[in-house]
């Protein structure tokens, strides 16, 4: 890196089924002001701004940055729109990185938002084309047979579906900005809720959401002299492969593992499994945390359901996940990425407040979309990186 | 500021209407690109790309591109919903901010034969208050070019100036769409589209495609390259979207992003200006403050081809063209994206 | 009108009607066509060898563009699955129903489609499906020409001879 990038500022909105008390601006600036307000800073201080979302087709507004410019502090400065489907907010982030880490801008700020209940994304996602077949089966529909096949090679339980999707719906009771709190929570309740595209139960599976993150990120010397603690960007990387070729394994992607072994290279982590001490991973549909677990290569092939199912993926294990509560609890869906992304920096800044890590010194943080084919990940430290 | 050239663009030829589908326009553009530049396709650390979801009317319209540049094993890449010339800032930014990485393309593909173009770039406008009202493309630029002909610093006259001069230069572009000898005459009796418009003073609907290599100097070295064109100046700039708020007749954010640039226009040989209207050429030019002895769109501009998407990244590869080709010392690309020149972008480049 | 006596509005409906049309590009036609007019799968096989369907406009493994057509049959094998139970806007069949990941014999990967003729709980993996054609005089240049595939009667796939295709 040219220049060492952190961040100074992390803001997200109370997230929501319908946020009907905000305008898309409304919310964009809700997660904004807070996250200057965290780096102590105003929109006059802001070099570039940098905006992901996913397709313009969820909330029918083409290039939405254009008519956000002025709402977002952005005219006369630079400002740029990142779209990488369901990765869009991890990646949006590591852009906004780049513009820090070339030395060419002091801070940055980084939105990424989406107002679904001002869209239809299942329409969205589903359109008719000649070339498939007249079936709308929703995101569930592509990723539940992926999820069959992890179950049939890995041998994993049927339980440790219910199981992921209980423990981050406990998890989202510690975070009040997580949409879903559903108090009376338990296992049984995950098992006893519909099937909706089995294997996948209704409450394993990601709401739909209003939500919009926000990051302040700023160079070294910049960072230096701002008061309030850092989560310094020890390394960003992205990986993306082809939605369909002979051979591909969908279920545990390639392009996924080459990510993370090349994040930890670059973040001069030769142990991810003892060194990570906090992972937001992007987990839509329970099933995917074991999944990931493995991709990322956080556990041993074959064993990530095994981490869940000794509670090593919660508060007091080895590697908690998403104590946030995950996008099984919050799924604003170009946003989910970057809260995945503000997860981890507030748990290494030690500002998680009742879902904080005890000692989280270095975090992972994790975003995917597509088919299971775009990756962008970052690990960021308390720590300047060594 | 790291030394980075484009080394190599490959374009299709600019259609109404293409039979390839966008897949198969990415496949060629993308191989010619990197056939030129002699880099393996294994070798490049960086892929960006731009495109737009609405103007297909298909989500992730980026996603099946995939397919057409080989990410196999897994690449390092990233899109922006945008035309290419911001992907294309991005990749160049990417390599400022790691010294490891060398070589970057980027694609661009738009397709206007699609959907009505007009009314699907409604859709970029407030969604609240404009939007509703469905004020089509070229409405909203003909408010632009008769506040400018109101100001009386230009009249209709000037207007067909630049239309039959970009269509008579792009005769001498194979890639181009919309070109030939019309008279002023014959430009300024034509019908109107949305008056103060005519049909001359628009831009033609285009299918397009165009892909681009920037490499580092130990890379351009490597390779031994003999005419790079090395990026000297990188630069792009937002101004408020609403009509109501700011002077259609300037453009403040062409003239910050030139300054930063370090554009100098009495300075350049050749400047390709993204211009779909006649009437916006005559504003950038004063943003750019372009002296007499420049070379103004050679390539005949967004006048004579003007795929979306693309058209402004294709101005950076006629730029970067004319300098490979030893016709240029000093050149400058510019791209403008949203309504009425709300957002624009310049890159100055320069030969060995 | 004073807005305590109405309360805030909160949504208006702003509808956005815009209509496309595919640019197909030879590959795809090859494809809807053999689907319309003669009732066959036609796919295309990429320079390392693999038959695509439906044909794609390059080989995503190299980028190169594909080679001669390949007709595939129109019995495979289900790889993988899951039971549709939720109901989604535009959806024209009644949950629950099986999406599934079906390798026709002949091809590389597998194709996207649904399952029909068995009860919804006995759709497994390694399951042999055929497809179900509309009548000729309504075949039409697009998937919909099939209307679903169902059991062919050929016993179980091995979880060995598909497990590359998961």
């Amino acid at each position: 890196m040219a220049e060492l990038c952190a961040v100074i500022g992390v803001g997200q909105t109370k997230h929501a089924a319908i946020r009907g008390d905000v305008s898309i601006p409304g919310l964009l600036r809700e997660a904004a002001f807070r996250a200057l307000e965290d780096a102590g800073i105003t929109f006059a201080d802001i070099d570039a701004v940098i905006l992901g979302t996913a397709p313009d087709q969820f909330e029918g507004i083409m290039m939405p940055e254009l008519f956000l410019a002025d709402a977002l502090g952005a005219v006369g400065k630079p400002i740029l729109r990142v779209h990488t489907a369901g990765s869009v907010g991890g990646s949006t982030a590591n852009v906004a990185a780049s513009y820090i880490e070339s030395g060419l801008y002091d801070r940055v700020l980084t939105l990424a938002f989406e107002k679904q209940s001002e869209s239809n994304a299942m329409w969205a996602l589903s359109p008719k084309y000649p070339f498939q077949p007249p079936i709308t089966s929703g995101a569930g529909g592509y990723f539940a047979p992926l999820i069959r096949a992890y179950m049939r090679a890995s041998g994993a339980p049927d339980h440790i579906g219910c199981k992921v999707a209980y423990k981050d719906r406990v998890h989202a009771l510690k975070n009040p900005y997580a949409h879903l709190h559903i108090e009376d929570i338990s296992i049984e309740k995950v098992k006893a809720s519909p099937m909706l595209w089995e294997p996948v139960r209704y409450l394993e599976s990601c709401p739909s959401s209003d939500g919009c993150a926000a990051l302040v990120l700023a160079r070294e010397e910049v960072a230096d002299r701002h008061s309030g603690p850092k989560a310094w960007v020890w390394a960003t990387e992205m990986r993306s492969e082809p939605m369909q070729f002979a051979g591909r394994n969908q279920v545990l992607p390639q392009a996924g593992s080459d990510c993370a072994k090349s994040l930890y290279k670059k973040a001069g982590i030769t142990n991810p499994q003892a060194e990570i001490d906090v992972a937001e991973i992007y987990v839509p549909f329970s099933w995917f945390e074991p999944m990931w677990l493995e991709n990322l290569h956080l556990c041993e092939p074959g064993e990530g359901w095994k981490l869940t199912d000794n509670d090593e993926t919660t508060f007091g294990g080895r590697l908690p996940v998403n104590p946030s509560g995950g996008v099984l609890s919050t799924n604003p869906i170009g946003a989910s990425g970057m809260i995945r992304y503000a997860e981890g920096a507030l748990q290494v800044r030690g500002m998680a407040g009742d879902r904080q890590v005890d000692g989280a010194k270095v975090a992972l943080g994790h975003a995917y979309g597509g088919g299971s084919q775009f990756f962008s990940m970052w690990i960021v430290g308390s720590d300047k990186p060594s | 500021m790291r030394d980075i050239a484009v080394i190599a663009s490959a374009q299709i030829p600019s259609e109404r209407r293409s039979d390839l589908s966008e897949i198969e326009m990415v496949q060629k553009v993308v191989t010619g690109a990197i056939e030129k530049s002699g880099i393996d396709r294994r070798a490049f650390d960086f892929w960006c790309s731009g495109s737009a979801d609405m103007l297909c009317g298909r989500p992730f319209s980026f996603v099946s591109a995939l397919d057409a540049i080989g990410a196999w094993p897994p690449i390092r890449e990233s899109h922006v919903e945008m035309d290419g010339a911001w992907a294309l800032y991005e990749a160049w930014l990417k390599l400022q901010s790691d010294p490891g990485l060398h070589c970057a393309i980027v694609y661009c593909f738009g397709q206007s034969s699609l959907g009505p173009v007009p009314d699907i770039l409604a859709t970029q406008l407030d969604p609240y208050y404009e939007t509703p009202l469905w004020p089509d493309s070229i409405s909203v630029a003909a408010i632009q070019a008769r506040a400018l002909l109101d100001g009386g610093r230009y009249t209709e006259r000037d207007f067909a100036e630049v239309a039959v001069e970009n269509r008579r230069r792009g005769k001498s572009n194979p890639n181009a769409q919309l070109t030939g000898d019309f008279s002023i005459e014959e430009a300024m009796s034509g019908p109107y589209i949305s008056s103060p418009l005519r049909k001359h003073y628009c831009p033609p609907l285009s299918d397009g495609a165009c892909a681009i290599v920037i490499a580092s100097r130990e890379k351009v070295d490597e390779l031994g390259f003999a005419a790079p064109a090395w990026i000297r100046g990188f630069d792009h700039r937002v101004e408020a979207q609403s009509l109501g708020v700011r002077d259609l007749t300037s453009s403040a954010s062409t003239q910050l992003a030139g300054r930063r640039a370090g554009a100098r226009g009495d300075s350049l040989d050749v400047a390709e200006l993204h211009a779909p209207f006649a009437h916006q050429e005559l504003i950038l030019r004063e943003a750019l403050e372009l002296g007499g002895s420049v070379s103004v769109n050679p390539s005949g501009g967004a006048l004579a081809a003007n795929p979306i998407m693309v058209a402004g990244l294709l101005r950076i590869c006629e730029a970067a063209g004319a300098i490979h080709r030893g016709e240029a010392k000093r050149a400058l690309g510019h791209a403008t994206s949203g309504p009425a020149l709300q957002q624009n972008l310049v890159c100055v480049m320069e030969a060995n | 009108m004073s807005e305590d006596a109405q309360g805030p509005i909160t949504m208006i409906r702003t509808p956005v009607d815009l209509e496309y049309n595919i640019s197909a590009g030879p590959d795809l036609t090859l494809f809807l066509r053999g689907l319309k007019e003669e009732k066959k799968l036609y796919g295309r096989r990429s320079p390392n060898g693999d038959v695509y369907i439906p044909p794609r406009g390059a080989c995503p493994v190299t980028g190169q563009p594909m080679l001669e057509e390949v007709e595939v049959s129109d019995h495979g094998t289900v790889t993988t699955f899951c039971l549709i139970n939720i109901p989604i806007e535009g959806q024209e069949l009644k949950p629950p129903y099986v999406f599934a990941a079906i390798i026709l014999d002949g091809a590389s990967l597998p194709l996207f489609h649904m399952i029909a003729g068995i009860a919804a709980d006995e759709a497994r993996m390694g399951m042999r499906v055929k497809a179900n054609w509309k009548p000729d005089d309504e075949l039409v240049l697009s998937l919909e020409s099939i209307n679903y595939f169902e059991p062919s009667g050929e016993p179980d796939a091995d979880y060995d001879s598909y497990k590359e295709h998961l």
